[in-house]
């Protein structure tokens, strides 16, 4: 892809606090008008990426351009084209919802008349407007998170950067995030974000980079992520610890898989291509033959599951 | 379409959109020097709106003050004998410029806790990350202070007042006397903006009254060092603290001040020491707080 069409682009970034080396050698290449996630354990190297991009710390080696500002030697046109919604909710609890933005819109450097303006026009993108007069203090956390997104978002920046967005909120209040977060791109916001959570990545990234010690070591779409994940895993669970190898050698039966036993949960699970497929026929073998266990699932491999995979795979 | 452009939103006004941000790509000096001015007056703004949306936040601040007064001049002041002429006799008027002496001085907790609020927050984030003077943070956070500090005084005066003290001296050595508390306050408030910054966060800022306390109180604020044991004496006079206070009760013509043979060589010299002090601690903090700020984006 021609460069000038990258809207963020990150070459061998390094990063050091003292002996720790938060970035080793990150390389991101994100297309305008894209979602891109960082996806990672704690500790990863992600808000430290996000931070060096933002122009709030300096890296110690690597190259990084944001809408095609040095973010080094051009850090003032880069704070111009750029919205950033850190880790933590950076709203004023003591000024109103409106007066929140007002002053954001201000700090702009929009007259007041524009500065109103925007922010009325922001309220009711988000879906604010009701609330605008009262302090963010009595906000639910998805409505603050949306004020916070609004603050970033006074210039219509070109690249919006968000740090973890939803850590903390609710499943209502995530799903208000992550519509307001495809509203954004959908007007062709280019947005870089982090997150935790493989589901919240599958739900708004086009591309995700997975990043683990400072490095990134894989890059794909959400679908070939989950592919590269491994499949879903059968589990049955039994009360009675001597029933576990019969159920075992059931499961094996059906699915004809590897199958593992756990014996301290009491437990079998399997890797299973088809879920539902295989959960439908293990249980109806089950009621058959009137075996009795405590649970059955389908269960995604966790995220600490995924990034061991990951990891092992990228180095082998 | 060129990368660099922002992204249009359907709601969005046409010519928000377009407009380069004012006062940070190729202009000079001086309108970056404005924009600086203009930026740290919103701060300002925004900090002052906080006062006028919760009043009692105020409250609360002048609510150790306000307890102090009374506190010294009722209960220990009675038991005082500070001009020589028996218990308590000129004790309000002894203790009231130690006592705006010392708010001032105390102020540095409340810049530093609020300069710590905001880096935890991630407000100082999201300023650095924004096309605004950098500087402004800062400056706004020091403007509101003063401004925050006249009230603090003309509250705590209307008090004194109201407890018997007077001014004895001429208006213009009034209004030298308060400028001289402000300007002990400007001081403090780059030491407090060097803490704030250095602190990791609010709950350490929140101890540092236990620096805060000796610190007020080893000066001359409620006592004549003359009246501590030697080196306490020492450390008590030569307490920048002290300086200001002995200086705005000779411009109080407070009775009792200045009178007998000074103890300590500073004690002659408080007029100057209340000049000198906070310009020395400027030297020293202003440096610091410019250096610790520019360490954020290590
Ligand atoms: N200011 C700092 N001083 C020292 N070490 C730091 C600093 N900031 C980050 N680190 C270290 O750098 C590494 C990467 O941190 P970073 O905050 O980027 O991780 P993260 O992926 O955002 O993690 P999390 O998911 O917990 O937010 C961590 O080991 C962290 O301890
Ligand atoms: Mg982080």
């Amino acid at each position: 892809m021609n460069p000038s069409e990258l809207t963020v682009r990150t070459r061998g970034l390094t990063k050091r606090y003292g002996a720790k080396l938060a970035l080793d050698g990150v390389d991101l290449s994100v297309p305008r008008g894209t979602v891109h996630g960082l996806l990672g354990p704690n500790g990863a190297g992600k808000t430290t990426t996000v931070r060096i991009l933002a122009t709030l710390t300096r890296s110690d080696a690597g190259e990084a351009s944001v809408a095609g500002y040095d973010v080094r030697t051009q850090p003032r046109q880069v704070r111009s084209s750029i919205g950033l919604v850190g880790q933590q909710t950076a709203i004023d609890d003591k000024l109103s919802a409106r007066q929140n933005l007002t002053t954001f819109g201000r700090l702009f450097r929009l007259d007041r008349a524009s500065a109103r303006r925007r922010a009325d026009e922001l309220l009711e993108i988000f879906g604010l407007q009701e609330s605008s007069g009262r302090s963010p203090k009595t906000f639910s956390g998805g409505m603050r998170r949306r004020l916070d997104l609004a603050a970033s978002m006074i210039l219509a920046p070109a690249v919006l950067f968000l740090d973890e967005p939803t850590t903390g909120l609710d499943p209502a209040g995530r799903r208000e995030v992550w519509q307001a977060v495809r509203e954004l791109a959908a007007q062709g916001t280019t947005v870089l974000m982090t997150t935790h959570y493989l589901d919240e990545a599958d739900q708004l990234c086009d591309r995700i980079s997975v990043i683990d010690h400072g490095r990134n070591f894989i890059e794909d779409t959400p679908a070939g992520l989950k592919r590269r994940i491994g499949d879903e895993r059968l589990e049955v669970a039994v009360a009675d610890p001597d029933a576990l190898s019969g159920v075992a050698d059931l499961v094996a039966g059906v699915t004809g898989l590897e199958v593992t036993v756990d014996r301290e949960a009491g437990r079998t699970s399997v890797a299973v291509p088809d879920g539902v497929a295989a959960l439908t026929a293990v249980a109806s073998r089950i009621q058959a033959e009137q075996i009795e266990i405590s649970d059955i699932g389908l269960r995604r491999p966790t995220l600490d599951e995924a990034f061991l995979h990951l990891t092992s795979e990228a180095t082998r | 379409m060129s990368t660099t452009g922002r992204t249009p939103t359907p709601t969005e006004g046409g010519t928000l959109a377009a407009a380069p941000v004012p006062g940070t790509e190729k202009d000079s000096l001086g309108s970056r020097l404005t924009w600086a001015l203009r930026d740290c007056w919103t701060i300002v703004e925004q900090e002052l709106t906080h006062l006028a949306r919760q009043p009692s936040t105020f409250a609360w601040q002048l609510g150790m003050p306000v307890v102090m007064v009374l506190m010294f001049v009722y209960v220990f002041g009675s038991a005082m004998d500070v001009t020589g002429q028996g218990a308590g006799e000129g004790y309000v008027d002894y203790a009231m410029p130690g006592m705006f002496a010392m708010t001032m001085a105390f102020g540095f907790m409340n810049t530093a806790f609020a300069v710590t609020l905001n880096k935890e927050k991630g407000f100082m984030d999201r300023y650095r990350s924004m096309p605004m003077a950098p500087s402004a943070v800062v400056t706004g956070r020091g403007v509101s202070d003063i401004i925050q500090a006249a009230v603090d005084l003309a509250t705590i005066a209307g008090i004194a007042l109201i407890v018997g003290w007077r001014a004895g001296g001429s208006l213009v050595e009034t209004l030298a006397a308060f400028g001289l508390l402000l300007w002990l306050r400007l001081a403090l408030i780059f030491v407090g903006i060097y803490l704030g910054l250095l602190i990791k966060n609010s709950e350490v800022a929140g101890s540092l009254f236990a620096v805060a306390f000796p610190l007020g109180f080893i000066s001359s604020v409620f006592a004549p060092p003359e009246m501590m044991p030697g080196w306490l004496g020492a450390v008590a006079a030569w307490n920048p603290i002290s300086s200001t206070a002995n200086a705005i009760r000779e411009l109080f013509a407070t009775p009792g001040a200045g009178l007998g043979e000074p103890s300590y060589w500073i004690d002659g010299q408080a007029l100057l020491g209340a000049v000198v002090w906070p310009a020395l601690i400027m030297a020293i903090f202003v440096p610091l707080a410019v250096r610790q700020f520019q360490n954020l984006s290590r």
